[in-house]
């Protein structure tokens, strides 16, 4: 919902936005160029009596004094023509400085900005753009919140593609200005409809004539001997035709008249708290007199056209990731349901593959998300559920609220459903939720098509198996061939390796790669090799496979190459072809982000487990520890001799302090042991560091994770916390593969 | 440039009594401002006795009722009694632009020490209260005047 009006509300105003923020921040920068241009600075101990005494014991005839925001003051003359009478003045000496003219070009803008020249209407759309850009502030500020992970850590670093990172960076930079730039001009806008008041309260009433007599010198009014210049707003002289006029006097506290033969204050009337409110929700907007608020805002408002460029940019791409399924018929007269359950969207593919081909048969196919399930669909034979599955077997973003809407169905439907689960079979909670919806509706009655099939990591060659099952039940030939959308990959040139652990027929060889290099235009466009950072999967795609395989990265985009480590395993296509590799060789590959595997933000200690391959996203942590946070690494191998990976940068990490301890075990030596063995020796050490706050970060085989989690419960149980505990507050993390 | 017959006109506005329309005359105000660089402005056209007290207002250009403290003679000699201008009030003239406005004013008005007022102010500019001061008298009719600071030309026409 936000998302929608943020979408629908950028590209429904861009235009006139454009014109506001643009004339907007060129009018930011007039108050700092009037105060750098301003030679008589506001001077201090002078009185409005004295000025006004200087200003016209040099030139006679003046009319009319007034002290600009800026500090400038401005006399007016009786006499000459219009504009030429007006003069700035020294304060100091009264002495005239240079003509004062209005510039004409800040006029023009400032009618482009407030009215789009369009008289009252103008005004009205100029408001209600504001409005938007609001919204639109707002409605951005809570999605880029929701993304960050919450509004606690909304001033993370952001993710993403270039794009992406411009658009939230600058959205957050942008945001005080913008809220306080917007909020203003609603205020203004309100008050120039009179909607708000802006307490100009009525002028005081012309005082009754006083005494005739003859004037006083204005420098010896004492009304004017009391106030200080820098509290003068206006003062206009009594007109020296009437002999009954007086001084009208305008000050930053109230406005009143003063009688030029006593030389008293009459009728003063303070300021209300309305105009003093105005006045300054005014000079916020304007910056007048307050020209670095002026700079501010006119530089948030200029991140306003790249937002929308960069908006538009990411608006565009997501369209067309999302593109609506062709010839989707509705659910009344639909033979065949498809529902989808996806947390990132490749099983909408499946879905897609399924729906066409389903509708090439001469079908009318229904393909929706499983949230969006109908209580009947009165012309169906058949229904799909398609459903991948979320962390630890909960269900997928699409299909949250399934199982429930499923009470609201009554009696077992006359068609029959089909479950096929996606998923990938190195997690113990495999197709989790595909079981469970099978499971539920088997227990409600309802008739099976086909038993449920699992799907291992996307294959396209199980998913046409199924399709040839789904044939033989149907009677009919479909060919389901789904080719999975994967991101754009780049070639990577191998420049180093090393080897490792050949000795102890486990061999390894940590794989060096240059950063592939990519134009300004590309990175804008999202195109280019993305931000990445230790911890976050490096995918390789093997030459003729569609199918990509999954590295930990152990070095970060600041490394400026691209890090892994690889154990060579027997007869695995992917690895034996990284193995393969010379410096120069290169390969296909993309980064795909594990935001949920990294270091908390903060100076508490972090306490880094990981065997074997297991090292390389955390000597990617420590390679990026440029702050000396203390970080303890426990690592376990099988031979110092042959398989302590990393070993003589680990000793160069310890010579500067980016690593603060090392603890080695190794498993084919006299005496050895595995990792977990050295945490228990260890247990008063790691109560001490996990009191303190620590984090633990595993990384390693699924048999290591196990072995460390009952270490660590079992040297806990002092403390009352437990490694569940801990990952609640996300102080334990593990990578297992 | 903008064109207004008011058959009441002074009448309705003033103390003085106008017998009938037999004895009122049609008069064209024309005005015609300079090129001042400025928005557009608000001008009030208002008539005096030869004492100075205010009789009545002709014209108000210029809608927004908040801006008249800056027509500060107007508003002083009318005593801020705006209550009387409806009807009488129209846009503001813009820079170069000729306000032209036809009221009824009894002949009485004329050769009689009466002066007709004109107030100009515009944004962010001088205030310019009796802009023009003119003794309203049959023979200064159709004779151009300047006005001090915004007013190129103002004639009144029988």
């Amino acid at each position: 919902m936000v998302r929608w009006i943020h979408k629908v509300l950028a590209l429904t105003v861009v235009i006139p936005l454009m014109v506001l923020v643009i004339s907007g921040s060129g009018l930011s920068v007039m108050p700092a160029l009037d105060r750098a241009g301003s030679i008589s600075r506001p001077a201090d101990g002078i009185s409005i009596a004295e000025l006004a005494g200087r200003t016209a014991g040099i030139t006679p005839g003046v009319e009319q004094i007034k002290r600009l925001p800026s500090g400038k003051v401005v006399a007016f003359y009786a006499g000459t023509d219009g504009p030429a009478a007006m003069v700035v003045v020294d304060p100091s000496s009264g002495e005239p400085v240079s003509t004062y003219a209005p510039s004409a070009f800040e006029r023009w803008m400032t009618n482009l900005h407030r009215s789009f020249f369009l008289g009252d209407g103008g005004r009205m759309a100029a408001g209600a753009a504001a409005f938007a850009l609001l919204v639109l502030t707002l409605s951005g500020l809570q999605m880029t919140a929701r993304r960050m992970g919450g509004w606690a850590r909304l001033l993370d670093r952001s993710r993403g593609s270039v794009m992406e990172r411009l658009h939230a960076d600058l959205g957050r930079l942008a945001m005080p200005g913008l809220i306080v730039s917007t909020l203003t001009a609603l205020f203004l806008s309100l008050t120039t409809f009179g909607v708000i008041p802006d307490g100009q309260s009525q002028a005081p009433a012309f005082p009754t004539m006083a005494q005739g007599g003859p004037a006083l010198p204005v420098d010896q009014i004492d009304a004017l001997r009391g106030i200080d210049l820098s509290q003068l707003r206006e003062l206009t002289f009594p007109n020296p035709a009437d002999p009954t006029d007086f001084f009208r006097l305008t000050t930053a506290a109230g406005e009143g008249y003063v009688d030029p033969v006593s030389g008293a204050l009459l009728a003063w009337q303070n300021h209300t708290v309305g105009r003093q409110i105005y006045e300054f929700i005014y000079r916020m907007h304007t910056g007048r007199g307050l020209w670095w608020v002026g700079v501010l805002l006119g530089l948030s408002a200029l991140g306003v056209p790249v937002l929308g460029v960069t908006g538009t940019g990411l608006w565009w791409k997501r369209r067309r990731a999302h593109a609506p399924i062709a010839a989707n018929v509705p659910a009344k007269t639909a033979d065949t349901v498809v529902l989808v359950g996806s947390e990132g969207g490749s099983t909408w593919g499946f879905a897609r593959t399924l729906h066409a081909a389903l509708t090439a048969k001469g079908h009318t196919v229904h393909t929706v998300a499983m949230d969006s399930v109908a209580r009947s669909y009165p012309a169906a034979k058949r229904m799909f559920l398609l459903t991948s599955t979320h962390g630890d077997g909960t269900a997928p973003a699409s299909a949250g609220a399934f199982l429930e809407r499923l009470d609201g169905i009554g009696a077992p439907p006359s068609f029959r459903f089909a479950v096929l689960g996606f998923g990938d079979r190195q997690f113990p909670q495999f197709c989790r939720f595909a079981r469970d919806v099978d499971a539920a509706l088997t227990q409600r009655g309802w008739t099976s098509l086909l038993p449920l099939e699992t799907i291992d990591r996307q294959c396209p060659q199980e998913f046409a198996r199924w399709g040839k099952s789904l044939s033989a039940v149907m009677g009919e030939d479909l060919v389901l061939a789904h080719v999975p959308e994967r991101p754009r990959t780049h070639a990577l040139t191998l420049i180093e390796r090393i080897d490792y652990g050949t000795e102890v027929q486990a061999p390894t060889c940590v794989l060096r790669f240059a950063l592939p290099g990519s134009s300004l235009l590309t990175r804008l466009a999202g195109r280019g090799w993305p931000q990445f950072s230790a911890g976050d999967l490096l995918a390789i795609v093997p030459p003729g496979d569609t199918l990509p395989r999954y590295y930990s990265l152990a070095s970060s985009a600041r490394d400026a190459f691209v890090e892994i480590c690889v154990r060579k395993h027997p007869g695995g296509l992917c690895s034996g072809l990284l193995h393969g590799l010379r410096p120069g060789d290169r390969v296909e590959a993309f980064v795909k982000a594990n935001p949920s595997f990294r270091p908390v933000q903060g100076r508490k200690p972090i306490i880094l487990i990981g065997a074997g391959t297991g090292i390389g996203p955390l000597a990617g942590f420590i390679r990026a520890n440029r702050g000396r946070r203390p970080l303890h690494l426990y690592f376990g191998g099988r031979d110092p001799a042959s398989d302590f990976l990393y070993e003589r940068e680990i000793q160069g990490w310890l010579d500067d302090r980016r690593l603060t301890s090392l603890s080695t075990v190794f498993s084919r030596v006299r005496g050895g042991g595995y990792v977990q063995d050295r945490l228990r020796a260890d247990s008063d050490r790691l109560r001490t560091l996990i009191g303190a706050g620590a984090q633990v970060l595993v990384c390693g085989g699924r048999g290591m994770a196990a072995g460390v989690k009952e270490a660590l419960t079992d040297l806990l149980v002092p403390t009352g916390l437990t490694p569940g505990l801990l990952k609640d507050e996300g102080r334990y993390l593990e990578d297992v593969y | 440039m903008r064109i207004k017959t008011l058959i009441a006109g002074l009448a309705m506005t003033t103390a003085l009594t106008v017998p009938g329309l037999a004895m009122a005359r049609p008069i064209t105000l024309t005005t015609t401002l300079k090129n001042y660089g400025g928005n557009g402005a608000y001008l009030a056209l208002y008539v005096t006795d030869a004492s100075g007290a205010y009789k009545g207002t002709l014209w108000v250009a210029g809608s927004k009722s908040k801006y008249y403290s800056h027509l500060s003679g107007w508003e002083r000699a009318s005593r801020g009694n705006v209550a009387g201008i409806n009807g009488i009030t129209g846009a503001s003239v813009g820079a170069g632009r000729t306000l032209k406005v036809t009221v009824d004013l009894a002949d009485a008005l004329f050769d009689a020490g009466y002066k007709l007022h004109i107030d100009v102010a515009a944004e962010d500019m001088r205030d310019s209260p009796s802009e023009v001061v003119v003794p309203l008298t049959t023979a200064g009719a159709g004779r151009p005047m300047a006005g001090r600071s915004y007013i190129q030309t103002f004639t009144y026409g029988m």
